[in-house]
């Protein structure tokens, strides 16, 4: 070192006041970051706080929009242009009988493309013959036109479906609800039904639509009348129009079908029960957001707790910050990023854990995994908002606190 | 705002402290026509509870010097200094530090008038043992406004002045305590700043590592920079040109002329 060693100008400049340089953005966050990175075990435990509550709701917020998403594309693929019309009540409170000339009425009305009808048949089906009559199982015998399976647009799994000889001839096809009950999975076996044996024909696959028809043993009008006593009035008449013309035909529906009693006529769409429970699993659990509400707010005390702790055991690295000239400001803007940065912290690895588990939720259940933009872009907020409010208190400490005091050896 | 020193020299004169580089400029500390770098005027300090730890200090410190704040303990050193470093405010009196009354200053023009014109030296070094010598002393460069590469380039500049070149990677604890201390040293003058406060720099180390740290003292005093160093080591004060005796809060001595050159080392105050 020589003395001739050029120096420049040093210290403030007279006739100016000093003014203190800004702290840049990088800056900032990187003396933020300083804070925790010495003490590793600390931030993983509070940061784990916000990151179970952000984690909690993603996931209840995730799982729901997986599911409601499911059961919209489920809508999508039935359709919603499919109405039901079946008895309603007399005007004495006594079950209403729609005519037997119902279904060709309906047929006749214009936007109709496709009708028909299914009429409940007083007995019950069972394996044998031996098994009481009173134990049914919940299912119920229905006779059908041929045409059900069109109308329904629904598939049969085993076998064949009725057509105009089998609608004749003691043969009956399961729904896919009551084979399960039945414990059969295979046609050519015979079910009691009435006194006699029917054998099965077919099984039909899951109808999402007409769950009722997932629940019973169909046979044919003829063979119903002929050998278990029908009456031949149907009990629902299921009807798909133009997706436009939907409203319309519900207007028409009760006057064509029964003329003299429209009002003891009852129409109603099943698609809506399915856009309800859409709607009703949008509507997520609010007891499980409320608990996630929860977890975060014990993460943000645990936040605020690590910081008041980390600014009473950093009172000398806060002094010496003083002594190197750092503002009260710029000591406030320290603890405050480091309080964003641990919560930021936990927001991230919630929202990773909460998609992950929606993820994994979804795909065991075949639904498509969703987690709305929305819920992301909130948690970010909470998490931002959880890092100011905790960071607040323990940075106007520190920034209070008195160079001197920090310094002193004591 | 500017606050020419009452006894006389104008505003430009005040802040432009006399350099001890050049061997005609006359420096001697007691000429009121010269500026100071520190001035204290009739300033006294209580601590609540009612402890006067200072009570009427008269001092004044041109550019250039080197001087030694000696006192048996609780003789209000330590006040002084902070008193002197703007870290804490006089209940009394006048305190000017490169040319400002900072009794007309805010704690943010204070801020910056310690992170441009004072370095600090503390008896327990201060690092962060998390950061390497060179983060250590480039973090001392924070708050000045320079960019973080430049932080680094003059840290590492400052590092190779204190004969620390080669340790720029090294942790604190990978350093002696000598080493540490110096490091304290390179990050006090990283900024070059015109006064170095040091208070107890070699209370920590053996004497050994104490004339380690001395020296660079020693050559800094040499390059120019003001430098006031509490001790009651009476082998470091001897050694320094100044000595300022403090007793119950009061200067009881102040003899030697602080642009004085101090031993060449240590030994040469013992033998
Ligand atoms: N923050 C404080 N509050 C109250 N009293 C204080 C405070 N700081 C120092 N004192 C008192 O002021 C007096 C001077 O203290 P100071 O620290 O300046 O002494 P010192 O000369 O540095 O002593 P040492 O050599 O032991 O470091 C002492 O009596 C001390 O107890
Ligand atoms: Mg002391």
């Amino acid at each position: 070192m020589t003395r001739e060693r050029p120096v420049p100008a040093r210290g403030p400049v007279p006739g100016r006041r000093p003014v203190p340089a800004r702290l840049r953005p990088s800056d900032v966050l990187r003396v933020g970051a300083s804070g925790l990175r010495t003490r590793p075990t600390r931030v993983i435990l509070s940061a784990l706080g916000i990151a179970i509550g952000i984690a909690t709701m993603i996931a209840v917020i995730g799982i729901s929009s997986s599911s409601r998403e499911q059961l919209l594309r489920q809508l999508d693929r039935l359709g919603t242009n499919l109405l039901t019309v079946s008895p309603g009540q007399t005007m004495f409170g006594e079950e209403a009988r729609l005519p037997t000339t119902a279904l060709d009425m309906v047929e006749r009305i214009g936007p109709v493309r496709t009708a028909s009808a299914t009429g409940a048949v007083g007995t019950g089906v069972r394996r044998t013959d031996r098994i009481p009559e009173a134990v049914t199982g919940g299912l119920t015998v229905q006779a059908a036109t041929t045409g059900l399976l069109t109308t329904l647009e629904g598939g049969v799994a085993e076998g064949t479906w009725l057509n105009a000889a089998t609608e004749r001839q003691p043969a009956v096809v399961l729904g896919s609800t009551a084979a399960e009950r039945l414990g059969i999975t295979r046609t050519g076996v015979r079910v009691w039904m009435g006194d006699r044996w029917f054998t099965v024909i077919g099984i039909l696959k899951p109808m999402p639509l007409a769950p009722e028809i997932e629940r019973s043993a169909l046979v044919g009008f003829p063979v119903a009348e002929r050998l278990l006593g029908f009456d031949g009035h149907p009990t629902t008449i299921y009807e798909r129009s133009e997706e436009e013309a939907v409203e319309a035909v519900r207007a028409v529906l009760p006057r064509t079908v029964n003329p003299e009693n429209p009002g003891e006529v009852q129409v109603s769409r099943p698609s809506d029960a399915l856009a309800a429970r859409a709607a009703a699993a949008g509507a997520f659990t609010s007891l499980l957001l409320g608990l996630g509400a929860v977890a975060l707010l014990v993460g943000g005390v645990g936040v605020a707790n690590t910081m008041v702790i980390s600014v009473l055991e950093r009172r000398r690295e806060i002094g010496l910050r003083r002594s190197l000239g750092a503002t009260r400001g710029q000591v406030r803007v320290q603890f405050l990023a480091e309080s964003l940065l641990l919560s930021a912290l936990g927001g991230v690895a919630g929202t990773a854990l909460g998609a992950l588990a929606t993820a994994g939720y979804a795909l065991s259940r075949d639904w498509p995994p969703v987690v709305p933009p929305w819920a992301v872009g909130g948690a970010v907020g909470a998490t931002l908002l959880i890092g100011t409010v905790a960071g607040i208190y323990p940075a106007m400490r520190a920034a209070r606190m008195s160079p001197t005091a920090a310094l002193s050896t004591a | 705002m500017s606050v020419p020193y009452s006894g006389g020299g104008d505003a430009r004169a005040v802040g432009t402290p006399c350099d001890a580089r050049d061997p005609d400029t006359s420096c001697d500390a007691r000429d009121p026509g010269t500026p100071y770098v520190v001035e204290l005027r009739a300033v006294t300090k209580v601590y609540p509870g009612g402890v006067h730890a200072l009570r009427g200090v008269d001092l004044a410190v041109s550019g250039g010097e080197l001087l030694a704040i000696v006192g048996p303990s609780g003789s209000g050193k330590s006040t002084m200094l902070h008193v002197i470093g703007t870290l804490d405010r006089p209940t009394g009196g006048t305190v000017r530090i490169g040319g400002y009354d900072i009794a007309g200053l805010s704690d943010r023009e204070l801020s910056a008038l310690r992170g441009r014109t004072l370095g600090f030296v503390f008896q327990q070094f201060h690092l962060d043992p998390g950061l390497n010598a060179l983060d250590n002393v480039a973090e001392g460069l924070l708050y000045t406004g320079v960019p973080r590469g430049d932080r680094r380039e003059r840290a590492a500049a400052a590092l190779e002045r204190v004969g620390l070149g080669h340790r720029l990677a090294h942790r604190p604890n990978q350093l002696s305590g000598g080493e540490q201390q110096r490091v304290a040293v390179a990050r006090a003058v990283a900024g070059d700043p015109p006064l170095i406060l040091a208070d107890e720099p070699t209370g920590n180390l053996d004497s050994g590592a104490g004339t380690e740290v001395l020296g660079v003292l020693r050559d800094l005093h040499a390059a120019g920079t003001t430098i006031a160093i509490i001790t009651h080591d009476m082998e470091i004060a001897e050694w320094c040109p100044r000595r300022v005796r403090v007793r119950d809060g009061r200067i009881v001595d102040d003899r030697g002329d602080g642009t004085g050159r101090p031993a060449q080392t240590m030994k040469e105050v013992r033998t």
